[in-house]
């Protein structure tokens, strides 16, 4: 039997990141005949020894229900569920545990908000405020809600190649018929993180509403949900070292109480007659059925993880390796390069001559190196860029100074490929 | 295993989506249809003249990574002159080409080049967005098609 490890993981200095490699299996490989370079992390990060750790000895030691049984296992299990709460109100800055919604991810954490504080609060005229960058998951939700609620969108617009907020006319798109600006905190495209900060107070200084999509920034920086000023936030636990499956909700105590559940079942009633039933508490109102247990204490490793490690480090890390692409990248003739020259976090999205990413990115994975190519959940984005579809590596703290310079060897190989 | 790669990439491939033939509108067009890869955001529109039951003429647009460029290539010019019964039977030959590597019957000629996709499956759909357009734009099917 495995214990839970605890502590999991000192800081590494600066410099010695690759001492983490041993924490994750899967990097350890040869594919095509190479070593891998995994450079696909805000697709999904890979998990380290804890995580994996901590999902066996809870399958093999605690497994139960939650919140229903009387038994010893069914109390372990609860136990464990609450804690990873606990931990991710810790992790988020959270006033109070009751305050974090466990989702399956980003995509359904706002879906959650659209169709339950959405639909119980916009009515026809309203406006909800977007960005041009905003990911399909932090749009889509939006557009359903809009057409039932008769609400319209509106989007702050991106400067251009170099994936900047235009906030030259923010004051005038915060009107009086905007209800809610949601925003996502690092794209996954463009690497850009915005000023999410000081966008939200001066939209809650009008009284509306504010969701944070921290999907690419929940594993990689210190996030403090006070300090940010956002009234809800979305995030993924497998983009942060946890399990897939599994995410988080934030919404102030307040919004909860108000808002209706969403799907019903168990654990979100306080009683039920064959009419007519009545609500639990947040955060459980927003939880019916069995929940992804297992995930949660997955996440609550991974937590663990990361901030044995620290936040602050690892996103220093991911943006020294990030500069260093982009300046590698830069001196290759023929690349256009997407997103900020300075200040971006590990997403790196660039084009080659006129070789299709589908293209580069195939022949990217017969060296061994895991590319992402396509639209990344951004079609307007590409539209507005002028493009189809761009490559994108992007960095964790696992990824080293070598594996870059690897791409860039890598690059030049496909260019020959493709001009012979 | 650069053996898949240029069995993928054969320079047939590579000079068809290079320079891709009938790479134009036609007009008048008698059929056409619009295919989308919802995955990477490749697009195309084909064009079809017919005479009578026979493909007359194709003409496509768009934009697509090499694979899917020289399939939609490289399919105009095995269309002409084809019926609609005939093209969803070439359609049928070649989604069996490029997801299992085998060519049963009739030599598939030119097309058989697409052989090479079947070791790359994230790569089929690219290879059959083309005929997909085909199939829809012969019957008539006014909504975009996707590959999935």
């Amino acid at each position: 039997m495995n214990a839970p490890v605890k502590n999991p993981r000192a800081p590494v200095e600066a410099g010695t990141w690759s001492a983490v490699r041993p924490d994750f299996p899967t990097l350890d490989q040869q594919v095509n005949g190479h070593p891998l370079v995994y450079f696909d992390s805000a697709a999904t990060s890979q998990k380290p020894l804890p995580v994996l750790q901590a999902l066996d000895h809870y399958y093999r030691c605690d497994n139960a229900n939650v919140h229903r049984g009387i038994h010893e296992l069914s109390n372990r299990a609860t136990h464990a569920f609450e804690g990873a709460r606990r931990r991710a109100a810790e992790f988020l800055r959270a006033g109070r545990p009751e305050e974090i919604v466990f989702t399956r991810g980003t995509t359904e954490s706002i879906n959650l908000v659209a169709n339950t504080w959405g639909a119980a609060n916009l009515k026809p005229g309203d406006r909800i405020l977007l960005t041009e960058m905003e990911h399909h998951s932090n749009l889509v939700p939006w557009q359903l809600i809009a057409q039932r609620t008769g609400a319209t969108l509106s989007f702050i617009p991106v400067t251009g190649d170099d994936g900047l907020l235009d906030l030259s006319r923010f004051d005038e798109l915060l009107d009086n018929h905007v209800r809610l600006f949601a925003c996502t905190h690092v794209s996954n495209t463009l690497g850009t993180v915005n000023p999410v900060a000081g966008l939200f107070a001066r939209a809650r200084r009008k009284g509306i509403v504010t969701l944070l999509d921290a999907a690419q920034s929940a594993g990689h920086l210190p996030l403090d949900v006070q300090e940010l000023g956002c009234d809800f936030l979305a995030c993924s636990g497998h983009k942060m070292c946890g399990p897939t499956g599994i995410g988080l909700l934030y919404g102030r105590q307040e919004l909860l109480e108000a808002m209706p559940p969403w799907q019903g079942g168990g654990e979100m009633i306080s009683s039920v007659d064959y009419h007519e039933s009545r609500w639990n508490t947040p955060p459980h109102k927003f939880e019916a059925g069995t929940p992804d247990i297992a995930g949660a204490v997955g996440l609550h490793a991974a937590m663990d993880y990361l901030d044995g490690l620290g936040r602050d480090r690892i996103f220093a890390h991911d943006q020294e390796l990030a500069a260093y692409a982009f300046e590698r990248l830069k001196s290759l003739s023929g690349v256009r390069l997407f997103g900020p020259n300075a200040g971006r976090s590990g997403v790196v999205s660039f084009l080659l001559d006129d070789v299709h990413a589908h293209d580069l990115v195939t022949v990217a994975d017969q060296y061994g190196v895991a590319l992402r190519g396509g639209h990344h959940c951004n079609q307007p984005l590409m539209r507005k860029l002028g493009v189809a579809s761009t490559a994108r590596a992007s960095f964790y703290f696992y990824n080293t100074r070598t594996e870059v310079d690897r791409l860039i060897e890598v690059l030049s190989e496909i260019r020959r490929f493709f001009s012979a | 295993m650069f053996d898949d790669l240029t069995d993928l990439y054969q320079q047939v491939i590579l000079d068809h989506s290079r320079s891709p033939r009938n790479f134009h509108p036609l007009h008048p067009v008698d059929r056409q249809a619009e295919g989308t890869n919802p995955l990477c955001g490749d697009q195309i529109t084909l064009h079809l003249q017919m005479d009578g039951d026979r493909i007359k003429d194709v003409g496509f647009q768009g934009s697509g990574c090499a694979i899917s460029k020289a399939s939609a290539s490289i399919m105009t010019e095995v269309l002409k002159g084809r019926t609609p019964a005939e093209v969803r039977r070439l359609f049928d030959r070649v989604h069996e080409m490029v997801t299992t590597g085998r060519q049963d019957g009739e030599d598939l000629g030119k097309l058989a080049v697409f052989t090479g996709v079947h070791k790359f499956p994230a790569r089929v759909k690219c290879a059959m967005l083309p005929w997909h357009a085909a199939v829809a734009a012969l019957e008539g099917n006014t909504k975009p098609v996707t590959t999935e």
